[in-house]
């Protein structure tokens, strides 16, 4: 049964709970375990160690909209048809400014979205967590701790007592 | 109820600081006075102008930053709200130094000279609005209306201090602050056409106004910041301040020269696009003859690099890396001020107003001075606010970076 296991899951009524039991977890050398909750809680990101990438892509997505726009009116109004305007030169970059800057945001809010759409690994069709019991009050109000099977510490007597040691509610094998 | 203290080492060092503040200052006005003699009258006038300026807009920046504080403020208000109120407590001073301005009205504003409007049909036509009697009137308005709200808004505060419970005080701030920040828009904005705009009375803008008003704004929390990260390792406030707080007021910081940069780009947008003679000779002043390195240096120390470093979550969560780009706004904002009102009187050929060094420390020093001691007075936060919990995790906001 021990190695059929996906994990085991430790449900808590508070994040202060979650939180607490996530920094034990952490401080015992669990490595690969996930906590959920119904709201953001920045701790858990600092204890679970997560380097979020997303304001990488958003940023790479924000300078080629820049540039896209600059090549965009580049090549409409020097390549493709020059036409003086007021006297103005053909590469009248001040006036492009608006248009960079408008697709610099379309481009980074695109960047956010489908990055972390495939950061988060969607779409999911299916994961292990949603077979465990009362999982689905985790978007209302209960807070929940999973370790892993595949975590080299894990073994399914001693990461139970360890989980029941964190005053859960209630603590439960995730099927695979 | 139980106060807590400010650390006794604090209060010494705030005392020593309002010290050097003071010799500075007087050593600044020794400077100012030889350079009255030293220099003609539109030299020594107009760097005093930009010396002024200067820690005039740092005071309406921080008088702005506790109007929004009171209004809808959060964490980031209040622990910097004992910093702005000190900085607001200067604006007395600051109309006291204002007489020097008026003493140079003939050298300043063309549109004093009767013999100039006699041939300008155009300034004849602004004389109605533009005559030393109605400048003078304005600019008592403006101090009476920026003093009175910095006056209450500090008398209520300490009050508040006494009573913490006193929820008809807290709704008194309130009241005050939000339609306080609408007056703040329109005085700041007829103040810097008065002060600065009208020295070239032909040329108009009317984004001018929101420029300096949100250039005020930046001043103001880099201003707070500096001083703020420098009070982190004394208590009481190590034990308050958060990585969250000092994330927020980067973002305030961000989102400050964000939209300086915005109006600053769209004033020269327009008159860019537009090529009209009598608009351009503003930017024609400002971008020959050296001007122009001015110019990009502006751009680039004033937005481009603050911005970026400001756009990195580790710079705004390291108190130390925070204080440095506060550091360089407030060194820009000088520049900007440099670059806004020296070219008037040197259009097309770079010069340095060493006048305005002078009154920058002059003015500055006495600005300084009375602020160390209003803060001193009262350095502690608003420990009662239920939006303040005194917690430990103050550690995590020493060069943690996550």
């Amino acid at each position: 049964m021990s190695e059929s296991i996906y994990g085991l899951i430790a449900r808590f009524d508070t994040p202060e709970a979650v939180v607490e039991a996530t920094r034990r977890a952490r401080q015992a050398g669990y490595r690969k375990m996930e906590a959920y909750s119904p709201f953001p809680i920045e701790e858990l990101t600092e204890i679970l160690d997560f380097k979020p990438k997303i304001q990488y892509l958003v940023f790479i997505g924000g300078v080629l909209g820049a540039l896209t726009g600059f090549a965009l009116q580049y090549y409409a109004s020097v390549i493709s048809y020059p036409l003086i305007i007021g006297g103005r030169p053909f590469n009248s970059w001040p006036a492009f400014i608006v248009v960079e800057f408008e697709l610099t945001i379309l481009f980074a809010g695109l960047a956010a979205v489908f990055g972390m759409l495939g950061l988060n690994g969607f779409p999911h069709p299916y994961h292990p967590v949603f077979n465990a019991k009362d999982f689905k009050l985790v978007s209302r109000d209960k807070f929940f701790l999973v370790i892993e099977s595949s975590d080299p510490r894990f073994d399914a007597e001693r990461t139970r007592s360890f989980l029941e040691s964190l005053n859960p509610e209630e603590v439960t094998d995730v099927q695979p | 109820m139980n106060r807590i203290q400010a650390d006794e080492k604090l209060i010494r060092r705030l005392g020593s600081y309002q010290k050097i503040a003071l010799i500075v200052g007087v050593l600044g006005i020794l400077a100012l006075i030889a350079g009255f003699f030293l220099t003609s009258g539109e030299d020594f006038f107009s760097g005093y102008l930009i010396g002024w300026v200067f820690w005039v807009q740092v005071a309406l920046g921080a008088l702005v930053i506790l109007m929004i504080q009171n209004t809808v403020g959060g964490r980031w208000g209040l622990v910097i709200q004992r910093v702005v109120e000190a900085a607001t407590q200067t604006l007395p001073l600051m109309a006291i130094l204002f007489l020097v301005v008026l003493a140079g009205i003939p050298h300043l504003y063309e549109w004093a000279h009767a013999d100039v409007v006699a041939h300008d049909e155009l300034l004849q036509a602004k004389a109605p609005y533009l005559n030393v009697p109605f400048y003078v009137v304005r600019s008592v308005i403006y101090f009476v209306i920026w003093i009175g709200i910095a006056y209450l808004l500090r008398k209520w505060s300490l009050q508040l201090d006494n009573e913490p419970d006193n929820a008809a005080l807290r709704k008194k701030m309130r009241n005050l602050s939000a339609p306080g920040i609408l007056i703040f828009g329109l005085t700041v904005t007829f103040a810097s056409v008065d002060w600065m705009m009208s020295i070239e009375p032909h040329w108009y803008s009317t984004i001018y106004g929101i420029m300096f008003g949100v250039g005020a704004m930046a001043s103001g929390f880099a201003f707070s910041i500096i001083v703020l990260m420098g009070m982190l390792k004394f208590k009481p406030w190590s034990g308050i301040i958060q990585t969250i707080d000092v994330s927020d007021l980067g973002n305030w910081l961000l989102a400050s020269i964000m939209l300086w940069a915005y109006v600053a780009f769209s004033q020269f947008l327009i008159i860019w696009s537009a090529n009209l003679p009598e608009e351009t000779t503003w930017y024609l002043a400002r971008t020959q003859g050296g001007w122009q390195w001015v110019a990009i240096i502006n751009v680039f120390l004033h937005f481009f690099l603050p911005f970026f470093f400001l756009l990195v979550r580790g710079t705004k969560r390291a108190p130390g890396r925070l204080k440095k780009i506060a550091w360089l706004v407030l060194i820009m904002r000088f520049v900007d001020l440099i670059w806004l009102i020296y070219p008037a009187f040197s259009p097309g050929k770079l010069a340095f107003p060493w006048v305005s060094v002078a009154a920058l420390l002059g003015v500055g020093g006495l600005f300084l001075a009375i602020f160390f001691r209003q803060l001193a007075k009262v350095s502690v936060p608003p420990l009662y606010d239920s939006r303040l919990p005194v917690t430990n995790v103050s550690e995590e906001a020493h060069g943690h970076v996550s």
